[in-house]
């Protein structure tokens, strides 16, 4: 079966600064994929590459096309979500307009609205503040409005950012429970960054590590949880 | 009471265009933190363009309609000829382009209609319809027909989908990229709309100042005031600013006569109105720096 995003040969540049080296991975269809590494590693660049955010060579195949040369967004509509580190939210627009403006190119007003109705399911918080300004609202409901966007976009992959950044753990859990629940019940395939080694392994069912822009080592996330070496010289726990 | 009135009347009509044309600095300002000095000129030329389709014998609003679209095409071009290859370029380098923007619709319009000053008719019925002999037809027309004009713009921004990726890009354009917004379109459309408005305030003032090359430069000054006093990152805030700077001038004026009649002094009149007028401005800016809504922001280093 043909992986739903590969990425082969990654290079990515911040100006005449290189960051990525040789990034290879792959993520299946309707999985939920972990990248690690230590802090500069070049985790985010990673995600900003796939969407074409920094300056790129190398090849990503997001189901089966070549979408390096094309604008963000263009690719965020091929249904990639893209949920970027720390609250990434429109502040000054309210939760509502923040969750239409993920559809505002879509004309099936019906669909958009019961589309809305599932994602006050999985964040009942968001439809008590709705009328809000995003900017008023908490850190952990911030970024459940941004993880909400994401969903309004209807995506097939959804790339996550330190959804943990802080935030206190009983929040973080909270986020992950609903994480899981989204790629079980929306089929949403997710590339799930993350500082937190240890919850990232619980969720996700494979692992890729990042070191200086290479990835050094990839596996089931139950046998890179396993593996002492691994744990103690590239994730630190 | 009757002459205060009538000041009071012909300062709305005045805030009117000041607003219209502070809104369209803000609204280029908002999504690329630069100020268009060009945009009272793009306005004076989108006036010219209606002289003349009203020359080839169109009716007054029917040309009206028709500057509108021209300079709503005039501003998208721009936006992508001009000002899309400049889009990392220092400030310094845009604010050269605009200053050039400015000198070239300045000269092409007395290249082609000449610098000789023109009449420009008022659309609206000579009778004096107006309330009590305080507002005249032109200056009651001038004031429905830009709150018409906000109006819309305010329903469009605030309502439609495309009026919120609008809002949505100039906040955050990378962000918007992120929800599929096509940031560099909205970008020529907010152009687009920018010069829309300012024909709108000169199709309105052409007729009370009359129609020559340099008939918005005092405009523009009164706009920029209107605009700071309002918070210049503020679009509801620049309309009001307008107001405020068009009535505050014939206050000043005003109260000017009104010494002058009661003590036969002169300290104020006509010709220092805008000099007055500016000095509150400056005075409430010393003030309130960030304007009377604009929020002070802070940029992290």
């Amino acid at each position: 079966m043909t992986p739903l995003l590969e990425v082969k040969g990654l290079k990515a540049f911040y100006g005449t600064t290189q960051s990525l080296y040789d990034v290879n991975f792959e993520i299946p269809s309707g999985g939920i994929t972990t990248l690690l590494g230590a802090n500069g590693a070049g985790k985010t660049t990673t995600l900003r590459a796939i969407c074409n955010m920094v300056r790129t060579e190398g090849m990503i195949r997001f189901d089966g096309q070549e979408i390096g040369r094309m604008a963000t967004e263009e690719i965020v509509r091929r249904r990639i979500a893209h949920v970027p580190e720390g609250r990434g939210t429109f502040t000054s627009l309210t939760v509502d307009e923040n969750l239409r403006i993920a559809a505002y190119t879509r004309r099936d007003k019906a669909a958009v609205k019961e589309e809305l109705a599932r994602v006050f399911d999985y964040f009942p918080r968001l439809k008590e503040r709705i009328q809000q300004q995003a900017g008023t609202l908490s850190g952990g409901e911030q970024q459940m409005l941004a993880i909400a966007r994401a969903l309004m976009l209807k995506p097939r992959l959804m790339l996550l950012d330190e959804p943990s950044f802080g935030l206190a753990p009983l929040i973080v859990l909270e986020i992950f429970r609903i994480l899981r629940r989204i790629n079980e019940e929306e089929k949403v395939s997710i590339l799930l960054v993350e500082q937190n080694a240890a919850l990232a392994l619980d969720l996700a069912s494979h692992a890729y590590v990042l070191e200086t822009g290479k990835v050094v080592m990839s596996g089931p996330s139950s046998v890179v949880k396993n593996d002492e070496n691994i744990r103690k010289s590239y994730l630190g726990y | 009471m009757q002459q205060l009135l009538e000041q009071l009347a012909s300062g709305l009509a005045n805030g009117a265009i000041y607003a219209c044309v502070a809104l369209a600095l803000v609204m280029i300002y908002v999504s690329t933190d630069h100020l268009n000095f060009a945009q009272g000129e793009m306005a004076m030329f989108s006036t010219y363009i209606s002289w003349q389709l009203m020359n080839w014998g169109l009716n007054f609003w029917v040309a009206f309609v028709g500057a509108i679209l021209i300079s709503f095409v005039m501003g998208v071009l721009i936006e992508r000829v001009i000002l899309r290859p400049l889009h990392n370029a220092p400030v310094l380098s845009i604010v050269v382009v605009f200053i050039g923007l400015l000198a070239i619709c300045n000269s092409m319009a007395g290249a082609i209609w000449s610098y000789l000053i023109k009449e420009y008719p008022s659309p609206f019925p000579k009778s004096s319809f107006g309330i009590a002999g305080v507002i005249g037809p032109h200056q009651l027309g001038v004031v429905l027909v830009t709150l018409v004009v906000l109006t819309l713009l305010f329903v469009f921004f605030r309502f439609t989908p495309l009026g919120l990726a609008m809002r949505a890009a100039a906040q955050n354009p990378q962000m918007a990229r992120l929800v599929g917004v096509r940031v560099d379109w909205m970008l020529a459309l907010g152009w687009g709309l920018a010069a829309a408005v300012g024909a709108v305030a000169g199709m309105m003032v052409a007729h009370i100042v009359y129609l020559d090359p340099n008939m918005m430069g005092g405009i523009l000054l009164y706009a920029f005031a209107s605009a700071l006093i309002g918070g210049i990152g503020n679009p509801g805030g620049a309309v009001v600013g307008g107001f405020i700077v068009g009535v505050l001038e014939n206050m000043v004026a005003y109260a000017g006569n009104m010494i002058e009649k009661t003590t036969g002094v002169y300290i104020i009149g006509n010709g220092e109105k805008l000099t007055v007028a500016l000095i509150i401005v400056i005075f409430v800016l010393t003030l309130k720096p960030a304007g009377l809504f604009g929020r002070v922001v802070v940029k992290r280093v």
